[in-house]
């Protein structure tokens, strides 16, 4: 019996796959050719040197130093100025609860590119203190992570009792330092880790406030070598997205361990991720 | 202690936060905005009249009309994953693996991009050179990957992934019920997208799409990458006001171009809210 | 059935002929049969996968049967499509339109159906008054309790003037004292616009407050179609009798067309074992409690206003649910013995394994 019903039915089934399948197309099509970009040679056949060639390269090396460096540094910095921050306002000042979330939030809709025309100003004083470290990037890179790492944590927060664990280990004689170090720390553990990943995954593709600032990273080193070398660069280029893939999957694979009551911090609607090195 | 002190002490926990973010968030944004209404040490109207040089206008146009294209695009076809997506079961592998890699790819986006599609379409591109071996048909053209044109579908990349990320929970939101009761009122397929199902969703389509605009319009790193003669778009503009002393005679162009920047998102993402706050007291 | 001024009409005969559906390896529906008679208000009871959604919705036209037929009045709709069936359907919960108003609401179907505004206007106003809510009719469904939503729901359903009603658990949803309300309230609109009506249920008491006749299913089947008192009285099977209302298992011996318990004996009902040991099925109130015999120990007394529940034990070790006025039990204790009496002329004894 092919009634209307069916027949609807089946209508969809085909609408689904041809969306699906030129769509995934779409967007696997240019990861496999750089892939195949990578391996090319001009004469014919294929060669694996110009990824040897990441290792060898000089430049290539110390930027991916600096950059795994920099993440490191941004998620620790990112860590000491956010949880002690959120798990305090949560306990005495919740009042200010709007503002610390207005605060965290805020980098999303101020563009990279008029960020970095500020920092300017800014970076020439972090610069006259601290030298010119392309590693000083972290107290920028801090800023733009901070609404992602805002959201998972706020996540992981909600998704405990901070009043009510706080206040029993302090009735226990527990001061506050040893409260969240010991106490909401370690209940929060995957939230921090989301957080952590996200942070690091923005900050190895970061590109705006490294290349206008003068300072040299991972992209801003892959994008030059793309005038002299393409085909070294977009092996980098492949190598460092693959990495945040798998960064960015295993965070996936954390929020969902954590069950439904919270929102992978991606799927927030009221606050919509926006890819800052779009 | 007296009392109004000790009340004051809570507080005091969050001024290293506080004191963090207004030097590297506030007084950026701040100074930004000041710095518009500098030229010279002084305070001067003359950036703010340099945004309404024929050069300055034409490059926001653009950019306006890359972002909402790029919108456009990114809109309708995540938006028709979205509903391939959801029209399949809920807890299915398809659904997990669709929602786990947009919510990837919509952070894509900057130099690896840029060059993925170089690697692709650009003149020895992978595809390009398939198309000229097996078609012979030059898909490189005269470049246009390096144009708008090729920043709109460079664009599209993360702008759809996006689109299925913000839009999906709105269909989700859509009950089964109303198509049935809408159906068993006598309502064609046609009629209950037409009066129901459309009303329903348009205000959530047209939020995403304004936020997929910004988006767009405050992308930098793709189109850096992409293009490196010319300012064609707004932010290339800056890059040229920030790496050059002087453009179009006056030395705090950035900071004006920048607050036009700011200007534009501000009511893109005002008009964002207010769509949104109408759907979220329909789709609860 | 009369009709009023409210546009109803004479109600419509509905078949449903040997509908038959399985969804993968579950059989929803195993050969039901049922006709509704014009006007009638027929509530389909049952636990939950019992089928009794599935008939619902393949009588609407959201869901098609294997094999077997709908017929309404004199016209076969099994082939037709749902919005062509002129059905009028309330859901679980939920099912308005959130961006209309409840007048726009209940407007719907009569624009679809191209009616102008101002008869528009007229007929929602009539069929929002019939439901108590013609103060209400700007309200969003958000700005509405869900005893309000459903109520605009039937005003929806009954705006189309349907040739039938299908009402899917519509009082689920609600808390237990709105619930009572509405349902008198949908029983007193449905005699007032006399349409045809499909009632499904899981709530017992429900089924049997507001139906003309209560069909049980189970497993895809309908076990007995009955008038809600005889349903109560005259079990037809043992998972029926369990289903409507309470009931005790006592053990007895059948011979001859009678059984013995409790020192009485009593005839058994068409379905019962006909000879060895059997479970008879005895109502609380059918069991009158006394001190002072020597039949069972009180085990427990629940005190529910003007009646109480005891339970008593058995010299054999059942136990069993008495339902008595209060000021019969005011003076039993729990541990007091006491005797028990049979009030029941009939009785229906299953076998013991049911």
């Amino acid at each position: 019996m092919t009634t209307a019903r069916v027949r609807a039915h089946r209508r969809l089934q085909a609408f689904r796959v041809v969306v699906l399948t030129v769509l995934g197309l779409f967007f696997l099509v240019p990861l496999g050719s750089m892939a195949a970009y990578s391996v090319r040679v001009p004469a014919g056949g294929r060669t694996l040197d110009f990824w040897r060639q990441l290792g060898q390269d000089p430049d290539l090396r110390g930027a991916i130093v600096t950059s795994l460096e920099l993440s490191l540094l941004t998620v620790v910095l990112m860590l000491v100025l956010l949880v002690p921050t959120m798990v305090w306002v949560r306990l005495r000042v919740p009042g200010m609860s709007r503002i610390v979330e207005f605060l965290c939030l805020l980098p999303l809709t101020i563009p990279a590119i008029v960020l970095v025309v500020g920092l300017k100003g800014v970076y020439a004083w972090v610069t006259y203190f601290l030298g010119d470290s392309s590693l000083t990037l972290t107290f920028a890179y801090v800023v733009l992570v901070l609404p992602y790492a805002y959201r998972s944590i706020d996540a992981g927060l909600a998704s405990i009792d901070v009043v009510t664990l706080s206040e029993a280990a302090r009735g226990l004689g527990a001061g506050w330092f040893t409260v969240i170090t010991r106490i909401i720390v370690p209940n929060i553990g995957a939230a921090l880790l989301s957080a952590a990943f996200i942070s690091v995954a923005l900050v190895l593709g970061e590109f705006t406030l490294a290349s206008l600032l003068s300072y040299t990273n991972l992209q801003v080193v892959i994008n030059l070598l793309g005038k002299s070398d393409s085909q070294t660069s977009v092996a980098a280029s492949l190598a460092s997205l693959v990495f945040a893939f798998v960064l960015l999957i295993l965070l996936s694979l954390v929020g969902r361990r954590r069950g439904a009551r919270r929102t992978a911090p991606a799927l927030d609607l009221m606050a919509p991720p926006v890819a800052k090195e779009g | 202690m007296s009392r109004g002190v000790r009340r004051l002490v809570p507080v005091l926990g969050l001024v290293p936060f506080l004191g963090y973010l207004t030097i590297f968030l506030l007084i950026p944004t701040v100074s930004v905005v000041v710095g518009a209404f500098v030229e010279k040490d002084r305070a001067s109207l003359s950036n703010i009249r340099a945004l309404g040089d024929e050069v300055v206008l034409r490059t926001l146009w653009r950019s306006i009309e890359l972002s909402a294209e790029s919108a456009i695009i990114g809109a309708v076809l995540g938006a028709l994953l979205a509903y391939a997506v959801v029209t399949g079961r809920p807890d299915g592998t398809l659904r997990r693996s669709v929602t786990s890699a947009c919510g990837v790819l919509a952070q894509f986006g900057g130099v690896t991009l840029a060059f993925a599609f170089i690697a692709t379409l650009g003149f020895s591109g992978v595809v390009t050179e398939a198309g000229r071996d097996v078609l012979g048909v030059d898909l490189f053209g005269s470049g246009w990957l390096f144009g708008l044109k090729g920043l709109t579908l460079v664009y599209t990349y993360f702008q759809i992934p996006l689109m299925v990320i913000v839009f999906l929970p709105s269909l989700d939101g859509m009950r089964s019920q109303w198509r049935e009761a809408a159906e068993s009122l006598g309502a064609s397929t046609w009629q209950f997208w037409r009066y129901v199902a459309g009303p329903l969703l348009l205000p959530a389509f047209l939020g995403s799409t304004l936020l997929l605009f910004a988006n767009a319009f405050a992308a930098y790193a793709t189109a850096a990458a992409l293009v490196s003669q010319g300012s064609p778009i707004l932010p290339l503009l800056i890059r040229n006001a920030l790496t050059s002393e002087i453009v179009l005679g006056q030395s705090h162009l950035a900071f004006a171009l920048a607050l036009d920047m700011i200007v534009v998102v501000v009511v893109v993402m005002t008009m964002y809210a207010l769509l949104l706050r109408r759907t979220s007291r329909w789709l609860r | 059935m009369i009709a009023t001024s409210t546009g109803a009409r004479e109600g419509l005969e509905v078949r449903l002929e040997d509908l038959r559906r399985r969804f993968g390896t579950v059989t929803a529906l195993d050969g039901l049969s049922l006709t509704l008679a014009p006007g009638e208000l027929v509530a389909l009871l049952g636990p939950s996968g019992c089928g009794k959604t599935t008939a619902l919705r393949i009588v609407a036209g959201l869901d098609e049967p294997d094999s077997g037929r709908v017929v309404v009045g004199d016209r076969d709709v099994t082939d037709v499509s749902a919005n062509k069936r002129d059905m009028g359907m309330v859901f679980q919960a939920y099912s308005l339109f959130p961006h209309m108003t409840a007048q726009q609401n209940v407007e719907f179907g009569l624009k679809l159906r191209g009616h102008d505004s101002t008869r528009r206007r007229a007929r929602a106003g009539e069929v929002l008054d019939l439901v108590g809510l013609s103060s209400q009719k700007d309200k969003y469904a958000g700005q509405m309790s869900g005893g309000q939503q459903q109520r605009v729901a039937l005003a929806r359903a009954l705006a189309i003037e349907p040739s039938v009603l299908l009402l899917d658990e519509p009082l689920s949803a609600l808390d237990a004292k709105v619930r009572a309300q509405l349902r008198d309230e949908i029983r007193r609109v449905q005699l007032e616009v006399g349409t045809t009506t499909l009632f499904v249920t899981h709530d017992q008491e429900e089924a049997l407050a507001i139906a003309d006749r209560v069909g049980v299913m189970s497993q895809g089947r309908l076990e007995q179609l009955d008038a809600p008192e005889a349903l109560y009285s005259r079990p037809g099977s043992a998972f029926v009798a369990s289903f409507v209302g309470l009931m005790n298992r006592v053990p007895c011996e059948v011979q001859g067309g009678r059984a013995t318990l409790l020192g009485t004996s009593v005839t058994t009902l068409d379905g019962s074992v006909h000879g060895g040991r059997g479970v008879a099925l005895v109502r609380p109130e059918q069991v009158q409690v006394a001190a002072g015999g020597d039949d069972a120990t009180v085990v427990h007394i629940s005190f529910l206003g003007s009646f109480s529940r005891v339970t008593a034990r058995l010299v054999e070790g059942t136990e069993l649910i008495v339902q008595t006025p209060s000021a019969t039990v005011q003076d039993l204790r729990i541990g007091d013995r006491v005797g028990l009496s049979l009030l029941a002329d009939d009785l229906l004894v299953s076998a013991t394994t049911d």
